[in-house]
């Protein structure tokens, strides 16, 4: 659509504003411009909470929990607010301090005609679901599963799906759970699309305006969005902690426009989603098929007895010692889960040791330890991509979203909670993802199998046989 | 009950003492309440540092300045990184409830350490206008309301920069930013979060001091 030059500056605002939920000092206006906007209905103020029958729910997160809904006495009009200590984070909001939103006129997005960059070719069980995707996408409508396991290549099938929307002009959210994935796909979507705007948002981004017609988001970003979007993909959407914090889905939700498209992505679809899918009323698309064309890697169980205990005496089990020594191939990295972050700290010397002593590496430094609260997180498993590492013991923070071309994953201790079905395939998923090495084992040292990796194991056969392997 | 922190429940367990006990309200978990860190031991006399000697390094310079308006401090936590966290939610966030995390502990030092006190007034130190506006309440003002005896505003604040955000030769140097809105001839305690230079607080003192208040101590929460 052109816009005539002399409304572009006020279709500039709108894409700034529009679609959110804004902090009064977000809005850089001068009380006086600011009360004047409000009274000719540029902008709007949003109620901070709304009252469900006898429920107080704060309208940003959606929270309904009394005890997170204090007061504090406000020294402006020396009432007493409640205020929301679930979303204080992104700035306290309370009945002195609102919530504006954007009420003049919508933006138009630019219409693309050939906005995609990426001239790679998809395998033919992706390409099938990327049509899925697209058409869901052009017809608008209101959602779709794809089900794809881990390693089909699931970002490439998005490419098409982007293309067609930026075609129609729509804006596009592409959020995740987690922030490391937001910085990871960034370079790659930049790339795929190099002419379209794209911005990445998340805790400690740089770029905070939120402006762009292709947005990269942490769903909990999503608080600070209101109708924005016209296509909502939410990358992982089982993963953690998107599918234990209902404010997420909440604020989800709600960053959609009404007529909006969502596309939820997943290698572990989650109890609630399957019973959608088997009742019939959540349209899904399933890929079976890693893009190298093999099978998933099915999980080996071993039992230990008294593995708890060895542990935390930070001695190493004697079977996953012998297999250390005994691989069917050598040159492979290996990846060890562990469930905790002390265990991860205290399982390292022992382990570098024993892997010095028989030659499985050569230096101290190519064994190492990662977990949520490492400073060095990022330049370890930067470090482990190279093959800089060889061996890394981690907790679950790198179960999902990063891919190595080539290890063995074990699992100590899998019966413990934190390993449930969907961690259990994830972890088994990060084995075998190069086409040059697309096998690797996956054992699972226990003392006592849980419901979760017979589960699991189950279920990667499943999906196994569906991909039309026997 | 839940974490004021981490928003975990609260289970308390029951044992013989407590048994017929009404249950003791608590505001942090049992691993939230470890990483709070009090400060015990040897401690500076007059700023209530930890230090082996009696007058820490800080206090033998300040008392080398012209006249020391400042009694003494008394703080109760060290400012270490999750109390800095706390602090940060708490102050610049604004989450008011916060302040229940050290109510006991700040009253219970109180009566310890300023019981006998009496015919003392609190003052609280205050926040500029524009600072006031933007948290909606005071800390020290908050802090000040949980303590037993009266507390009253007599100061005001002239400027509006943040002290955390000064070094501590700047903090030094800088002018007094305090008024004194009415004078006070009885011994008063100053209230404030925490004490990092002393710098604020003395100003405040002198103030005090020069308008008929024949002795000033300072409470705070925290000695950074």
């Amino acid at each position: 659509m052109i816009v005539p030059q002399h409304r572009q500056k006020e279709m500039d605002l709108a894409k700034l504003f529009a679609g959110k939920l804004l902090l009064r000092h977000e809005i850089p206006l001068s009380e006086a411009h600011f009360s004047q906007a409000l009274k000719q209905e540029i902008f709007r103020t949003v109620s901070p909470f709304s009252k469900k029958h006898f429920t107080l729910q704060c309208n940003r997160c959606g929270n309904t929990a009394k005890h997170l809904l204090p007061r504090y006495p406000c020294s402006r009009c020396g009432k007493a607010h409640r205020y929301c200590r679930k979303c204080i984070a992104m700035g306290r909001v309370s009945t002195c301090s609102m919530l504006y939103e954007w009420a003049d006129q919508t933006p138009h997005w630019p219409i693309y005609v050939n906005p995609c960059s990426w001239k790679g070719t998809l395998t033919d069980a992706q390409q099938h679901a990327a049509d899925r995707i697209a058409t869901a996408i052009q017809a608008e409508e209101k959602e779709l599963l794809s089900w794809a396991v881990c390693g089909a290549g699931k970002t490439e099938m998005l490419f098409p799906a982007i293309t067609i929307a930026l075609q129609q002009g729509k804006r596009i959210c592409l959020a995740t759970p987690r922030a490391d994935v937001v910085r990871e796909l960034k370079p790659r979507i930049q790339q795929a699309f190099e002419e379209v705007t794209v911005q990445a948002l998340y805790g400690g981004s740089n770029d905070k305006t939120g402006s762009a017609q292709l947005i990269l988001s942490t769903t909990h970003q999503l608080l600070r969005f209101k109708q924005a979007f016209h296509v909502m993909i939410i990358d992982e959407v089982d993963a953690f902690p998107y599918h234990a914090d209902p404010s997420l889905s909440f604020a989800t939700k709600r960053a959609v426009k009404p007529s909006g498209t969502t596309i939820y992505l997943t290698a572990t679809p989650r109890k609630q989603q399957l019973k959608r899918l088997r009742k019939n009323n959540l349209p899904h698309i399933f890929v079976p098929r890693r893009f190298h064309g093999y099978p998933l890697p099915v999980p080996k169980t071993k039992q230990v007895i008294n593995l708890k205990r060895q542990l935390k005496s930070k001695q190493l089990p004697k079977a996953f010692l012998k297999w250390l020594l005994t691989r069917e191939k050598t040159q492979r990295q290996i990846l060890i889960f562990v469930p905790t972050i002390n265990l991860a700290d205290h399982l390292q010397k022992p382990l570098t040791n024993f892997l010095l002593e028989n030659n499985v590496i050569q230096t101290k430094q190519q064994a190492s330890a990662v977990h949520a609260s490492d400073a060095e997180r990022e330049e370890k498993v930067k470090a482990y991509r190279n093959r800089e590492l060889f061996v890394l013991v981690t907790t679950t923070i790198l179960e999902r979203g990063v891919t190595f071309p080539s290890v063995d994953v074990v699992i100590l201790d899998a019966g413990h909670q934190v390993f449930d079905q969907a961690a259990i395939v994830q972890i088994a998923g990060r084995a075998g993802r190069s086409p040059d090495d697309p096998h690797g084992e996956v054992l699972l040292f226990h003392d006592g199998k849980t419901d979760a990796m017979v589960e699991a194991a189950a279920s990667i056969r499943d999906m196994n046989r569906r991909g039309g392997f026997v | 009950m839940y974490c004021l922190w981490c928003d975990q429940e609260i289970i308390s367990s029951v044992n013989w003492g407590n048994l017929m006990l009404p249950p003791r309200s608590l505001t942090l978990c049992e691993e939230c309440e470890g990483k709070l860190e009090r400060i015990t031991g040897s401690r500076c006399e007059k700023c209530s540092r930890k230090s082996a000697e009696q007058i820490c390094s800080d206090c033998q310079w300040w008392s080398t300045q012209k006249r020391e308006v400042l009694a003494k401090n008394h703080s109760i936590y060290v400012y270490n990184a999750f109390m800095k966290e706390i602090i940060a939610k708490w102050k610049y966030r604004g989450d008011y409830v916060l302040k229940k995390v050290f109510e006991e502990a700040f009253l219970e030092a109180f009566r310890k350490e300023f019981g006998k006190y009496k015919d003392t007034v609190l003052v609280p130190i205050p926040l500029s206008d524009a600072r006031l506006a933007e948290r909606g309440f005071n800390q020290a003002e908050a802090l000040a309301r949980q303590l037993p005896i009266q507390s009253k505003n007599l100061l005001t604040r002239t400027d509006s920069e943040k002290q955390s955000k000064k070094s501590r030769k700047q903090r030094i140097a800088g002018k007094n930013p305090f008024i004194m809105t009415e004078t006070l001839n009885k011994p008063a305690i100053l209230v404030d979060d925490i004490y990092t230079t002393g710098t604020t607080l003395r100003h405040a003192a002198e103030l005090l001091r020069q308008n008929g208040c024949p002795k000033v101590s300072s409470y705070t929460l925290i000695r950074g």
